[in-house]
C-alpha cells in the first residue's frame, strides 16, 4: 500500500482553484522531490498531507488514514507526519533542546533521560551539540533550519515533508541544511516529500521529480527521466530557467 | 497632616486593607476570567467567539459605577445578599476582565502564526500548543498594557467608596467629613494609593525587561 495517496483531490481557496483533480501516489522510503513555478500550489499540495490545509473533494490516504474525512484524527495522523518549514517555526520561548524534547514528551510520553538522549544525539547529527542552551534568536538561519529538522526526526515520524526548507536561508547556509536532509534521504527508510528549487539536491536523492503548475501534476517521472529530458514544455522551460540561474 | 494621620490612623488603614483585598481579588479573578474570554475570542467556534464578544462589549461599554451599582442593588434584592465590597469587587473584576480579554487577545494573534502551525505540524494538540507555546509568547508581549490595567484596577477600586465598601476612598470621605480638614485628608488618601500603585508599576517594568 502507498504511504500517500491522492485521488481525484481538489481544493479551493474560496473560487480559486488551489489544486486541480491530484491522483499521485508516494511509497514507504521514495524520496518524491515537487518543482515548479511560485504560486503553482505546491506548498498547499505538501500541506495537505499533514492535514493543515483541508481537502474539497476526493481522496487523500496518509498513513492509511483517510484525510477527508472530517473525523480524521489529524492528531495522531502527525505523530508519523513531520514537517519542516520555509520559515522555520522553531518555538521562540523555548531553548534549542527543548524544541526538540517538547513533542516527544507531551505527544509520545517518551521518558524524560531518553528523550534527552535522543535530542542531544539529533542535535549532534545536525552538527549543532553545542548550541542545546541557545534560543532560537541566537541562531542564524540555517542553524535554525537544522534544529526544525532535528524537531521533526525527534518524534521518528515515517513521512518527512519539507516546504522550501532552504528559500529563506543566505546561500552559504543552504549547504548545511541540504546535507543533513540528504544524508536522510540516504537512509532510505524515510518517505519524503520536498518542496524545494535545490536542483542539485532532486538530481542526488530524488527517486522521482514531479512538477507542479497552475494546481495540477503536469509531469510525475523518475528523476533521471526528468532531468534527462522532461517531457512537458512547460517543465522544460521552467527547468531551463533555474538551471540557468545557477 | 501627620497629627491628622495619627488621629486616625486606623480608619486609614482599614481602608488601605480592603483596597488591598479588593484589587488582588479582582486582579486574580479578572486576569483568569479575561484570559478565558481572550481565548474564546479566537476559537474557530462561532459560537463561543459570538458569547465572548457580546460580554466583552457589554463589560467594556458600561462605566463601572453603574456595573457596581447593579451588584449593589439589584443583585441583593432578587437574587442575593451582598455587601458594598463584594458588590464593588465583583464589578470590578468583571469590568476590567473585558479590558483583559482584548489586551490578552491581541497579544495572542500578535505572536506569529508560524508558531501555532509548527507546534501542531510536530504533533501537539491545540491547547498543548496554545498552553507552552502560544499563551507564554503572548503574555510576554502584553506586559506593559497589562500593567496598565493593573494599575488602573488599582485605582478603579475607590468605586467601593459609592458602596460603603470601606476601602481608602470611603474612609478618606469619612475623616474628611468628621474633621473637616478636607484637603489632607484627601493628600493622604492619594500616598496610600501610590504605595500600592508605585511598587506594581515598578514591578511591571521590572518583568518586561527580564523577560525580554
Amino acid at each position: 500500500m502507498a504511504m500517500i495517496e491522492f485521488k481525484n483531490v481538489d481544493k479551493y481557496y474560496g473560487k480559486y482553484h488551489a489544486l486541480t483533480d491530484i491522483n499521485l501516489q508516494v511509497q514507504q522510503g521514495e524520496v518524491v522531490v515537487v518543482i515548479g513555478p511560485s504560486g503553482s500550489g505546491k506548498s498547499t499540495l505538501i500541506r495537505t498531507i499533514n492535514g493543515l490545509e483541508e481537502i474539497e473533494s476526493g481522496q487523500l490516504i496518509v498513513n492509511g488514514m483517510d484525510l477527508a474525512d472530517k473525523k480524521a484524527d489529524l492528531n495522531e495522523l502527525r505523530k508519523n507526519v513531520g514537517m519542516v518549514f520555509q520559515h522555520f517555526n522553531l518555538y521562540a520561548n523555548k531553548t534549542v533542546i527543548e524544541n526538540i524534547m517538547l513533542a516527544p514528551r507531551l505527544v509520545l510520553k517518551r521518558d524524560e533521560a531518553e528523550n534527552k538522549k535522543i535530542a542531544l544525539r539529533l542535535l549532534d547529527t545536525v552538527g549543532l551539540a553545542e548550541k542545546a542552551d541557545a534560543y532560537p534568536k541566537q541562531l542564524s538561519g540555517g542553524q535554525k533550519q537544522r534544529v526544525a529538522i532535528a524537531r521533526s526526526l525527534a518524534m521518528k515520524p515515517k513521512v518527512l515533508l519539507f516546504d522550501e526548507p532552504t528559500s529563506a536561508l543566505d546561500p552559504e547556509m543552504i549547504d548545511d541544511v541540504l546535507n543533513v536532509m540528504k544524508s536522510i534521504a540516504k537512509q532510505g527508510d524515510m518517505t519524503l516529500v520536498v518542496v524545494t528549487h535545490e536542483m542539485g539536491f532532486a538530481r542526488e536523492v530524488a527517486d522521482r521529480v514531479i512538477f507542479f503548475d497552475q494546481g495540477q501534476v503536469v509531469e510525475d517521472d523518475p528523476a533521471e527521466e526528468f532531468f534527462k529530458q522532461p517531457k512537458e514544455e512547460r517543465a522544460r522551460q521552467f527547468l531551463s530557467k533555474i538551471i540557468t540561474h545557477k | 497632616m501627620i497629627t491628622l494621620f495619627m488621629n486616625n490612623w486606623q480608619t486609614y488603614l482599614t481602608g488601605f486593607w480592603n483596597t488591598i483585598l479588593c484589587s488582588v481579588l479582582a486582579l486574580i479573578f479578572s486576569l483568569v476570567i479575561g484570559s478565558a474570554f481572550a481565548i474564546m475570542e479566537i476559537l474557530p467556534n462561532k459560537v463561543l467567539r459570538i458569547i465572548a464578544h457580546i460580554y466583552i462589549e457589554i463589560f467594556r461599554n458600561i462605566p463601572l459605577l453603574v456595573i457596581a451599582m447593579f451588584f449593589y442593588i439589584v443583585i441583593p434584592q432578587y437574587v442575593m445578599k451582598m455587601d458594598g465590597f463584594t458588590a464593588g469587587t465583583i464589578g470590578l473584576t468583571l469590568y476590567t476582565s473585558s479590558f483583559i480579554a482584548e489586551t490578552v487577545r491581541a497579544g495572542i494573534q500578535a505572536v506569529d502564526s508560524g508558531q501555532m502551525e509548527g507546534a501542531r505540524a510536530n504533533g501537539l494538540t491545540y491547547w498543548q500548543a496554545m498552553r507552552y507555546i502560544v499563551l507564554p509568547q503572548a503574555y510576554k508581549l502584553v506586559i506593559p498594557p497589562l500593567g496598565n490595567q493593573f494599575i488602573n484596577l488599582v485605582k478603579n477600586s475607590s468605586v467601593l467608596a459609592f458602596l460603603a465598601g470601606f476601602d481608602l476612598m470611603y474612609q478618606g470621605q469619612s475623616v474628611a467629613s468628621t474633621t473637616f480638614q478636607t484637603f489632607s485628608a484627601y493628600i493622604i488618601v492619594g500616598i496610600f494609593y501610590l504605595i500600592i500603585t508605585l511598587p506594581l508599576s515598578y514591578y511591571m517594568r521590572y518583568l518586561e525587561k527580564k523577560m525580554v
